[in-house]
């Protein structure tokens, strides 16, 4: 039988560990062991944490094992209090809400790539530089830290030798990007993930490269959404007049079947597109991997098979 | 080890026989009683026709690859004699760019910007076979008129292609479904013309031939974005040609055969159009336009109480899944009242058709645009079936329908 769409939405906190001075690792699963959804290098997931805060953090373990997830969570002393609870409160053992993972920063195919990661920033490019060895690409990392204790998987690079370039500043200073980045060519691909300042930084070293050159990810990422709600809700089927109450632990599409509505769906994980729905009135907690930014904002549509509502109702042309 | 993880049980019927493919229930009823793992002698391969096993091996991608084809052929030991498709035979990490590409364009936004145009062509079309006055009959081969003819004129046109040439669109794809089976009759009839064929599809991927707003002209500047390399556009385009007419032809001449032969079901749709998306998808699930799909085992693969051996083949049935007595009530029966989400005719996971939303758009389009018109509909003659190792296909569905007054 089919995966129900929400027994993906809450998953397991099976291992938590300090990997860095102020970097934790949390290795997220299924509590039945279910599969979970697939995700390319670059993808995050949005964490629900109390209160219905959501932040987001990159996948950063091995997508050959589809029975876990792995983010790496920096403390973050001027934060939101989303990383003090990651921190502090969560627990082995804790369940944990969680979104389909998406990806805004995908990994383009490549002869030549330069990866630069400055500090919590190395997460997203831990799983492309694995992607890179497998194509066969040229590849180099450069990673900069403030020191070497705050750098998380060290370890786990020192396996690609000579490709990775570790800079902690206070050995080294800050990295030299005239240097990484070498003469201009054609065909190369410049991954960046790290603070404002580095990313701007990189930004100027790349301004004589041809176009599709540089491709960054700032990770206080402006897609913000409302909170997400822990009350139930109510879904209006605007042509059938009827309505029906969507609790936490179901989908959308689960609420109308037990009311004998079906809606064509196909595979309840937000992106195949199948269960595309027009909604009339209401603000949708978009989950799915399909819609742009652009068509989240406009808020006329929804794929119900894992979206739901921050309002109390949403009317859907249903 | 116990005795049966060694030895599924064995079926030597050969699933591309003439007999099979004329008839596949027969065999589908064996493998689903079998159990979830089966083996046939015939090819030396593994087969899984079960809903569970079938979702389950579409799913693992990690442990059932397709990158090593996904026809009988094993690329892994033998030098490829065709070429593989870069999105359809890929795995990852290859397979995410050109399927990342493919995603966004034919996503959400594409399907918002071709309703209008494809309803008025679907009009268009249905009108001029349906030339009668009302309440007249009429009489019209629902594959060579409809099912064959729409996807040619609405995705040829989305894709920004010539319409010289057109003829060629499926049997081409008639001859790359043919190569996933055995090297039999099929194939060896198919082969005299392949070569042209492939030719012909090859320099319609370049970009020189495509408008540039269309479909492939756009596989072109995702390449110009970086998204895909310029090397890799054409495969890309390509697997439109292959992936965006047939299998939609003769899924659409699958709905239209099961409308034909269930008379209440299509009052059903008459008194409720919006039923049109579950006709196609209950049609999907019933007919199983794309009938099987091979996959190779990467390492020792679990299946039910037995293993699938590293290296070897896998068969999945998705038509014996889409009647699997334990997933679907009175499975062989096509009943608009029936939810066919879920159904695995489109495959699942990370392969899944990337074009199910335009094909369930056409299929809308015509099925919205003949609901209008036609008040019965019935055959006019038995049909009749066009074989191939994969699609069940239609040679031609004589179909009489009395125009509404």
């Amino acid at each position: 039988m089919q995966d129900a769409g929400t027994a993906q939405t809450t998953l397991r906190v099976v291992a938590k560990d300090v990997v860095a001075e102020g970097v934790v690792t949390l290795v997220l699963k299924a509590a039945d062991g279910a599969r979970l959804p697939d995700w390319t290098p670059g993808s995050h997931i949005d964490l629900v944490l109390p209160g219905g805060l959501t932040r987001q953090y990159s996948l950063c373990g091995d997508r050959w094992n589809a029975y876990e997830y792995r983010v790496g969570v920096l403390r973050e002393t001027d934060g939101r209090g989303g990383s003090a609870y990651v921190h502090d409160e969560l627990r082995q053992g804790d369940t944990v809400g969680v979104s389909r993972p998406r990806n805004n920063f995908p990994l383009v195919p490549a002869k030549n790539y330069l990866f630069i990661a400055g500090g919590i920033g190395i997460t997203p490019l831990l799983p492309m530089v694995h992607q890179a060895e497998l194509l066969g690409a040229d590849w180099k990392l450069v990673y900069g830290g403030r020191t070497k204790d705050s750098m998380a998987f060290l370890d786990e690079l020192a396996g690609y030798g000579e490709r990775v370039h570790i800079v902690p500043e206070d050995e080294q200073g800050r990295p030299d990007l005239q240097a990484a980045l070498g003469e201009v060519h054609v065909g190369l691909r410049v991954y960046c993930c790290g603070p404002p300042g580095l990313l701007d930084a990189v930004e100027n070293a790349c301004a004589p490269w041809p176009a599709p050159t540089l491709w960054t990810e700032r990770f206080s990422a402006p897609e913000q959404g409302a909170p997400v709600r822990g009350e139930p809700f109510d879904i209006v089927l605007a042509r059938r007049g009827a309505t029906v109450t969507v609790t936490k632990d179901m989908t959308v599409i689960d609420a109308m079947r037990a009311v004998g509505v079906d809606l064509l769906s196909s595979c309840m994980e937000g992106v195949c597109g199948t269960c595309e729905t027009t909604v009339l009135d209401g603000v949708v907690d978009h989950r799915d991997a399909l819609l742009t930014a652009e068509d989240r904002a406009a808020g006329d549509r929804m794929f119900p098979c894992v979206s739901r509502s921050c309002t109390d109702r949403l009317v859907l042309d249903l | 080890m116990t005795a049966s993880r060694l030895s599924p049980p064995v079926i030597d019927i050969d699933p591309f026989g003439t007999e099979v493919l004329t008839n596949p229930y027969p065999l589908e009823h064996a493998l689903l009683a079998a159990g979830p793992l089966s083996y046939l002698s015939a090819h030396d391969v593994y087969a899984v026709a079960r809903y569970d096993a079938v979702y389950a091996a579409l799913r693992n991608w990690q442990g059932f690859q397709s990158g090593a084809g996904v026809g009988l052929s094993n690329f892994r030991t033998e030098k490829p004699w065709r070429r593989l498709s870069i999105v359809v035979e890929a795995d990852p990490p290859h397979h995410d760019a050109p399927r990342r590409v493919l995603a966004n364009l034919l996503g959400p936004r594409a399907q918002r910007g071709l309703r209008a145009e494809w309803m008025a062509k679907a009009h268009k079309m249905v009108g001029k076979v349906l030339d009668g006055a009302p309440g007249s009959t009429v009489e019209f081969d629902a594959v060579t008129a409809i099912a064959e003819k729409f996807p040619p004129r609405a995705v040829g046109d989305a894709l920004g292609m010539p319409e010289e040439g057109r003829e060629n669109l499926l049997p081409f794809s008639d001859f790359l479904l043919n190569a996933f089976g055995p090297r039999n009759e099929l194939v060896a009839a198919g082969a005299p013309h392949a070569k042209f064929l492939t030719t012909w599809v090859m320099e319609h991927c370049r970009r020189d031939k495509l408008t540039e707003d269309g479909l492939g002209g756009q596989i072109w500047a995702a390449a110009d974005r970086g998204e895909i390399t310029h090397e890799q556009a054409p495969g890309v385009v390509r697997s439109l040609f292959a992936a965006g007419f047939n299998t939609t032809a003769h899924a659409l001449a699958a709905v239209m055969h099961a409308l034909v032969t269930h008379p209440e079901q299509w009052r059903r749709l008459r008194a409720e159009p919006s039923l049109a998306r579950i006709a196609f998808d209950e049609a999907v699930r019933w007919a199983s336009p794309v009938q099987t799909f091979f996959r190779t085992a990467v390492g020792d693969v679990p299946v039910g109480d037995h293993i699938v051996p590293d290296g070897a083949k896998v068969l999945m049935f998705l038509g014996a899944a889409n009647r699997d007595p334990r997933r679907w009530a009175d499975p062989d029966k096509f009943d608009l009242s029936r939810d066919p989400s879920g159904h695995v005719g489109f495959g699942f996971g990370l392969h899944q058709c990337v074009g199910q939303n335009l094909a369930r758009l056409e299929a809308e389009c015509l099925i919205t645009a003949l609901a209008e018109r036609v008040e019965t509909l019935e055959p006019a003659a038995p049909g009749k079936r066009r074989l191939n190792n994969t699609l069940r296909a239609w040679h031609s569905i004589p179909v009489r329908a009395r125009l509404a007054r």
